[in-house]
């Protein structure tokens, strides 16, 4: 009001200044409340921290949870299974961790981080062998010695489950001393799915699921099971969980028949032992 | 312990940071007075690395080099394959440093005086001399600038070099690549030392290129920046 009443105690420049830095102020407030907020309300928001290769089968399933359990909203946080475990360690507030291996799932179990009880083998996998749809070159395991095999895919085996798995199964066909020349390291399943999609691989190792999802490869077979380790996905509740009730209702509606069968359309199978345990 | 990740970073980040300094130069150089809509569309393109995520980067290169794209397409005529290959580490890091030398070089040269430029065609200074003992001195102390930028930006590279040229153990495994991986497999003390080694590498390279270039910096140069100060 004093501004307006006497124009001489800012002048124009300076004005229009302040209401070029207020407009992006208030544009920056705007934007800050389309950010859903952890927490937000009196709901109870569970995080899950789940396996990259359960992306398109978790999108679908957290939204129909949500509405069959009003109150409750789930976060999806989705990595490497290695990069999850890390981040647990470190004390990120995760509810439910969903791991791609068995292996990240032991060391948080040893660690004590797991709520006890809660643990069990939600699904299952299979390992298979892609090629780029358009070229027939590879047709068995045994085609990748031959010379236009140049290049093959798969995820690195120290942080990349689908990868250690894939080294197994080499070694178990005795490939793996002469293909080493041939194999190029990924971060992950994803990435090796785009190597092989766009041609620059001729063939490599992913999980049926997410074969299942790209048109442009083909399965060539699929990895003997006794080949390799086997592929389970198991979950647990973690210890530091703020919601271990409603983590737990969570984990065993995974287990459900309903979820299984949104599980089995994207290309998983149920675990054995997951009935038994709870 | 492997050493290879110090070679291979060590080699592609001072190759890298050549290619860039050459056609980041020659970019600017090209870009100086000129104007019009092709050439904001020209900037753009060229920035375009800095701003989409590296690992974006990575994957547009794959597809322009890989055995489908033009580019790959092209190089297969010679025998030659980019992709998951030792070249290929080079290729990723030029390409998301070059904005930067580019960036800084054009602000460099767009600070020196027109009418120092214009006295020495008045004294029948062709062109190329006129860039080469006049404009590029002066602008000196900005393209080293860039280059420290883009050496920084080349040997950090991580995104595009994973997903362009994979991670292959003595072949494209960088430091930062190696350093990746020793985190995600809970390796801490490998992560520790090539944290160590990375960190003492930059800083040593990048002590020894200022102290290069500088002593490099061209006479003239110090000359007018004194008698301009």
């Amino acid at each position: 009001m004093l501004r307006t009443s006497n124009p001489n105690l800012l002048p124009a420049r300076w004005r229009r200044g302040f209401a070029f830095v207020l407009a992006i102020v208030a544009l920056l407030v705007a934007l800050a409340q389309r950010i859903p907020a952890a927490g937000d309300g009196e709901s109870t928001s569970l995080t899950v921290s789940a396996a990259i290769s359960l992306k398109d089968a978790l999108d679908e399933l957290g939204p129909l949870y949500e509405k069959q359990h009003p109150g409750i909203g789930v976060t999806f946080n989705y990595g490497g299974s290695g990069t999850l475990q890390h981040q647990v360690e470190q004390g990120a507030p995760v509810d439910v961790f969903f791991s791609a291996a068995e292996k990240q799932m032991n060391q948080l179990e040893s660690e004590g981080l797991l709520l006890a009880g809660t643990r069990s083998n939600v699904l299952q996998n299979s390992l298979v062998l892609i090629a780029p749809a358009a070229s027939s070159s590879v047709r068995s395991f045994q085609d990748l010695e031959s010379p236009t095999v140049r290049t093959i895919a798969l995820g690195k085996p120290s942080t990349v489950p689908a990868g250690m798995y894939a080294t197994q199964t080499l070694e178990h066909l005795g490939l793996l001393t002469n293909l080493r020349k041939k194999l190029v390291y990924a971060k992950d399943v994803r990435a090796v799915l785009v190597y092989v999609e766009t041609g620059n691989a001729d063939a490599g190792f992913v999980y049926r699921t997410d074969a299942m999802t790209s048109t442009k490869v083909r399965v060539v077979t699929i990895a003997p099971a006794s080949s390799h380790d086997p592929i389970v996905y198991p979950a647990a509740v973690l210890k530091a969980s703020q919601h271990p009730q409603a983590a737990t209702a969570l984990l065993r509606y995974f287990e459900s028949p309903g979820a299984q069968r949104v599980f089995l359309h994207f290309g998983f199978l149920p675990a054995e032992n997951s009935a038994g345990k709870s | 312990m492997d050493w290879s990740p110090l070679w291979i970073s060590l080699a592609t980040s001072l190759l890298a940071t050549a290619i860039t300094l050459v056609a980041g130069l020659t970019a600017a150089v090209w870009r100086e007075n000129r104007t019009g809509p092709g050439v904001a569309l020209a900037d753009g393109i060229l920035l375009l690395p800095l701003v989409l995520p590296p690992t974006v980067v990575g994957f547009l290169l794959l597809l322009l080099f890989g055995r489908n794209g033009p580019l790959g397409h092209l190089l297969m005529k010679f025998g030659a394959v980019v992709v998951f290959s030792w070249p290929a580490t080079i290729v990723a890091a030029a390409v998301v440093a070059f904005p930067l030398m580019y960036l800084t070089a054009r602000g460099a040269l767009e600070q020196v005086d027109p009418h120092i430029l214009e006295a020495a065609r008045t004294l029948g200074a062709s062109e190329w001399r006129v860039l080469r003992e006049v404009a590029l001195p002066l602008a000196w102390p900005g393209v080293l600038a860039g280059l420290v930028l883009s050496f920084a930006r080349a040997l950090g590279e991580f995104g595009a070099t994973l997903m362009f040229a994979g991670d292959i153990p003595g072949r494209t495994e960088t430091i930062p690549l190696a350093i990746y991986f020793a985190v995600e497999s809970g390796e801490m003390r490998r992560a520790f030392i090539w944290c160590g080694i990375d960190l003492a590498v930059s800083f040593l390279l990048l002590t020894a290129l200022y102290r290069w270039t500088k002593a490099r910096t061209p006479w003239r140069a110090r000359w007018m920046s004194q008698d301009a100060a």
